[in-house]
């Protein structure tokens, strides 16, 4: 008798409670755009905040009610990006996504260090100890706070201790950028065109040499040299303007310390490590 | 008035839910790593614990006593909690979307959470009164909160020091939460009800 009454009250309570969620259900109901969920459905779901907003769920909203453009979802790409704007009846205006690239080309065979770092891995706190352990105080300390921080596995630590970004799989979300507190990575404009001072000191030439092998120095040199007048100093550092560049070359024949290179020979990882490699082979 | 202020004390510091009575452990190793969710979680568990303890109390009072069910009190307080915190999901959802998006994610992870079990369960055992069992479900809640803002802090810090690769983690963690645990210890026999 006792299981019976234990059944009843217990099942007279669940029925109760029950009811009560069902009517809760119809009385407090809120309804939920439903394009808002498909482009949730849509967007990648990495909650990068390139868009600026909190999150893919955020930003979503944002685009439903006119307050974002479906481009602004930066690591998209433009196939999701029109499936997007399909969702929503929009026109998109198309634009392949920005490519994290590094300014400093100063690896630790290049660029000497000044004294041994034994502290925490993150870039800001050696930054902070004496200007760096660098002797280049401008130049890339590669712990790595770029590589933690992307969300995509696009960049790596390259053997020769500078990171390496993955030209596939960046999807330019900027998040490296300001990660980093030299400021040494840019967002640079999709494709291979074009070529770059991949330095990013503003000290006196001579300061440049004696840290770096591969510093600018400042000579104007890649100034004369250009035929499309595309380079112009920005104080003490040559500045190459992508979209005058026509990829001719004058440049990096004329620049001393070798410090200008065609975007597309920026290494990837593979490379990168086997340049490392091949060095190591010479020391020993 | 006396009693209210010592239940209190108590139930944040000398037998405090999670370093002293290890409820709801779960939830304080969980979402300690940042101190934002620390106290999106805190605030969410508080809110559920006292509106837990309010209608459990009633319930058992009121139905399960003159009925003689008293021996189906685990079971009907689970049912209990699990609802009620559905509904005010669900309530929240439309009548205040900002609290619900503060809320957000904790709200229904909180119907697991044992300490939430624990409150409802003890408000009887201890043979409070209503007031007393809110005010007891408060102090245990604040209890809580405490204990898991403490340890988030105490964890953002550590991300910046260098831990002994083999006590990385959770070992880490596990530890500190120890150390906390002796720590809080030194409130023992303080107080007693």
């Amino acid at each position: 008798m006792l299981i019976v009454y234990a059944i009843a009250a217990l099942g007279l309570i669940g029925l109760l409670f029950g009811l009560m969620l069902a009517a809760a259900a119809k009385v407090f109901y809120v309804e939920i755009d439903p394009r808002v969920e498909a482009v949730s459905e849509l967007v990648p779901g990495a909650n990068c905040g390139a868009c600026g907003f909190a999150g893919c769920m955020k930003f979503s909203e944002a685009v439903v009610n006119g307050e974002a453009e479906p481009g602004d979802c930066i690591p998209a790409g433009e196939e999701t990006v029109a499936e997007i704007a399909r969702v929503l009846g929009k026109e998109v205006s198309a634009s392949g996504s920005p490519i994290a690239t590094l300014f400093c080309i100063g690896d630790s065979y290049k660029t000497a260090d000044t004294y041994i770092y034994d502290g925490v891995e993150d870039c800001k706190v050696a930054g902070e100890m004496y200007g760096g352990f660098k002797a280049c105080s401008y130049g890339c300390l590669g712990l790595g706070n770029c590589v933690r921080v992307c969300p995509f596995d696009a960049i790596e630590m390259g053997a020769h201790g500078l990171p390496v970004v993955d030209k596939v799989k960046c999807t330019g979300c900027g998040l490296c950028a300001s990660a980093c507190p030299r400021d040494l990575i840019k967002m640079l404009p999709a494709g291979d065109e074009g070529h770059l001072v991949l330095c990013a000191s503003q000290d006196r030439g001579k300061t440049v040499s004696r840290a770096c092998e591969v510093g600018c120095i400042a000579c104007k040199a890649c100034v004369k040299a250009c035929p499309e007048e595309a380079i112009e100093m920005n104080d003490k550092l040559a500045v190459i303007d992508l979209e005058k560049c026509t990829d001719c070359g004058e440049c990096v024949a004329k620049c001393p310390p070798g410090t200008i290179h065609p975007r597309s020979a920026i290494p990837t990882a593979e490379e990168a490590a086997a340049r490392a490699a091949e060095k190591e082979k010479e020391s020993a | 008035m006396e009693t209210l202020l010592s239940i209190i004390f108590i139930y944040i510091f000398v037998e405090n839910f999670v370093l002293q009575r290890f409820f709801g452990i779960c939830p304080f190793l969980g979402v300690s790593r940042k101190m934002e969710t620390a106290v999106g979680m805190s605030m969410a568990v508080i809110f559920v614990m006292t509106l837990a303890t309010l209608v459990t109390w009633l319930l058992y009072t009121y139905v399960l006593v003159p009925f003689g069910l008293t021996y189906l009190q685990i079971v009907t307080f689970i049912l209990v909690i699990a609802s009620l915190v559905q509904l005010v999901e669900t309530v929240l959802r439309k009548i205040s979307p900002t609290l619900y998006q503060g809320l957000g994610i904790f709200l229904p992870l909180i119907t697991t959470n044992c300490a939430v079990l624990a409150v409802t369960l003890l408000a009887i055992r201890q043979e409070f009164s209503l007031v007393e069992s809110i005010v007891f479900s408060i102090a245990a809640a604040i209890g809580f909160a405490l204990a898991l803002i403490i340890m988030a802090g105490i964890r953002e810090r550590l991300e910046m020091a260098e831990i002994p690769e083999v006590l990385q983690g959770s070992a880490v963690t596990l530890i500190t939460a120890g150390i906390l645990s002796i720590a809080f210890m030194g409130f023992q026999g303080m107080l007693t009800l």
